[in-house]
């Protein structure tokens, strides 16, 4: 999937995460900041980095402000991000 | 070398007769000489304990490097007290200090620095919250801190463990020989039960007032006989600050049906009946409690003996429509628990000695029927941390959460299964503080879980109407929602030691790896 613009979805609240993916150049350049770094860190990081290759987006910076959310909560996030960043809003999987 | 609860505690750390946690109730028996201070005789009746200045009294009392100096927290977030102290200590040079506190918290970030330079390079204290925690976590103190209970704290310095050199007593209210009480003055926080044991076995005491009133100033909780000066500073605290952020009424639904578990969980035990004796700690799920007991109170009609704590609003209501019979109060939490403590006949202030000391011949803990406490985290072993986070950093206070856990006849945990990403209930709590043995029942909003050593509960409770679940369908349950934590890595130093109420060793805390 090709990123045309930078796009966020998420909050900064507790249990929910702030995504910002712009398009990249070199592979997937991921920043992550979060509550729960230091046991989820790891977790949170390989979630990312599934969804992304779900879609086929290979070349992006992806910032993660994360308070602590599961893994479906963050899955939601990233791809609503990056389909935002791509302009799609038809054929969507949740549709 | 192990403990009975297999945490290794490293032998560097057990030497002039420290010992490993051995169970709950390993000291019965045991003997011991309690510590005396040494004072100074203050004969002529005309001489003055007034004096100018904290400076002047700290140059008074002679206080060297390497000394060690007391302080109480009953003004919590609005204290004032320490810092002021601190601060004049640093300004003399003066290296090398332990603080005995009964808590540090917000009030206290300024200390920090003190920690880095070298003025103060021990600590000892039942709580250790904000930035104080994470500069010990990460090593900044030059020894490892001593957490103990509010009851070990009495112990430990009834005991001789510790001895303190000079204790600060920030009062409300004091007349000029030292007579302090919590009531009255701008800075009314209702009890100083913290401190009695500090005026009794301090070298040096110090009362340190915004509010110097006529002689005789009482009844008195210190009393004049045991203080050297008096000084008056222009405020001791901020008595807004006396309820701070632990202290939430809370509103949140799963916050509101772990307490209505939970009540329902004490109207289905034997020991709710007329007389019963009750307890909640400060955090917003079991202070909740306390709202939910009046109408199983009204449908038996029966009352409360007596409600004992940290006393807050809530327990004052059910005091002031009749349902408690008395309130014993060691702290006062918020501004109408401080209104009752000081116009209610039934509601009387005790020493933290008289509260929660293990050793003493009448610790009240013991005549507990109910406790509520709160948790970070819980183990399949019923274990609960309240002093370190799922960070590794220290950031809670045991207080009387050890205390009341074994003195109680059932003590309750009230937790939701998991905060944010984190599970509350999991494998191996990071850090022991109350041990499984002292803990009987454990309430989630997805259920509750009894300690198979309470099958008597276990029985009290199968028609009851909450759902009962084992610790390890708890645990399974958080983990399918939030996933399997990583460990968190820690370095070889240990920063803090976590001493059970008798005084032995039940963890330590690592320094936490950058």
């Amino acid at each position: 999937m090709n990123l045309h613009h930078t796009a966020v979805a998420g909050t900064l609240e507790s249990s929910d995460v702030l995504v910002t993916v712009s398009p990249g150049e070199s592979g997937i350049v991921l920043s992550l900041q979060s509550t729960v770094i230091r046991e989820f860190g790891r977790q949170i990081e390989q979630t990312v980095r599934r969804v992304l290759e779900k879609h086929e987006v290979t070349d992006c910076e992806i910032t993660l402000v994360d308070h602590g959310a599961i893994d479906c909560t963050l899955e939601a996030r990233v791809e609503c991000a990056i389909f935002r960043a791509a302009d799609r809003e038809d054929r969507l999987p949740w549709r | 070398m192990r403990n009975s609860i297999g945490r290794e505690i490293p032998a560097q750390f057990l030497r002039g007769g420290r010992e490993v946690y051995q169970g709950p109730f390993y000291r019965e028996g045991y003997i011991y000489q309690k510590a005396a201070p040494s004072v100074r005789a203050s004969v002529s009746p005309r001489a003055s304990k007034v004096v100018s200045s904290l400076t002047e009294a700290i140059i008074k009392c002679g206080l060297r490097d390497g000394m060690c100096v007391s302080f109480h927290h009953h003004f919590r977030d609005g204290d004032y007290v320490l810092c002021m102290v601190m601060d004049a200590i640093a300004a003399l040079g003066i290296k090398d200090i332990t603080i005995c506190a009964s808590s540090l918290g917000d009030a206290h970030t300024s200390i920090v620095k003190y920690m880095e330079d070298g003025t103060i390079t021990g600590i000892s204290s039942s709580g250790v919250r904000g930035a104080i925690g994470e500069a010990i976590s990460l090593g900044k103190l030059k020894t490892p801190a001593m957490i103990r209970s509010h009851g070990g704290r009495v112990r430990a310095i009834e005991c001789g463990d510790i001895h303190i050199d000079i204790a600060f007593i920030g009062a409300p209210t004091s007349d000029c020989t030292g007579n302090a009480r919590g009531k009255g003055g701008k800075s009314d926080c209702g009890v100083l039960s913290y401190s009695a044991v500090d005026a009794r076995y301090a070298d040096h005491v110090v009362v340190v007032t915004d509010c110097l009133v006529e002689f005789p100033n009482l009844p008195a909780s210190i009393q004049g006989i045991d203080v050297d000066y008096v000084v008056v500073v222009d405020e001791v605290g901020d008595p807004t600050k006396i309820t701070n952020a632990t202290l939430r009424y809370t509103t949140d639904p799963r916050e509101l049906m772990i307490a209505d578990y939970a009540a329902r969980i004490m109207r289905h035990t034997p020991y709710f009946r007329d007389g019963f004796s009750f307890q909640t700690g400060g955090g917003g799920p079991s202070l909740a409690v306390t709202r939910f007991l009046r109408p199983y109170m009204e449908e038996l009609g029966i009352k409360m003996g007596f409600a004992m704590g940290g006393i807050t609003r809530p327990i004052v209501e059910l005091l002031e429509a009749g349902f408690i019979r008395m309130v014993v109060d060691a702290q006062d939490f918020d501004l109408a628990s401080v209104k009752s403590v000081n116009s209610c006949p039934n509601h009387v202030e005790i020493t933290t000695a008289q509260y929660a000391n293990p050793l003493n011949k009448g610790a009240f803990v013991n005549r507990l029927d109910y406790v509520i406490l709160g948790a970070l985290e819980v183990d399949l072993d019923f274990h609960v941390n309240v002093v370190t986070g799922s960070d590794g950093i220290i950031r809670g206070a045991p207080g009387g959460h050890v205390d009341t856990s074994a003195g109680s006849r059932c003590s309750i945990i009230v937790t939701p299964l998991c905060r944010s990403r984190i599970p509350t209930i999991r494998d191996r709590v990071l850090t022991v503080t109350t041990p499984g043995e002292t803990v009987d029942i454990v309430v989630t909003e997805v259920g509750v879980a009894v300690n198979p050593r309470r099958p008597d509960l276990l029985e009290a409770l199968r028609d009851a109407p909450v759902p009962i679940l084992t610790i390890e369908e708890l645990k399974e349950r958080a983990y399918a929602l939030v996933g399997i934590p990583d460990p968190i890595r820690f370095t070889e130093r240990v920063v803090a030691l976590i001493e059970y109420r008798d005084g032995t060793i039940i963890d330590v805390v690592y320094q936490i790896a950058e």
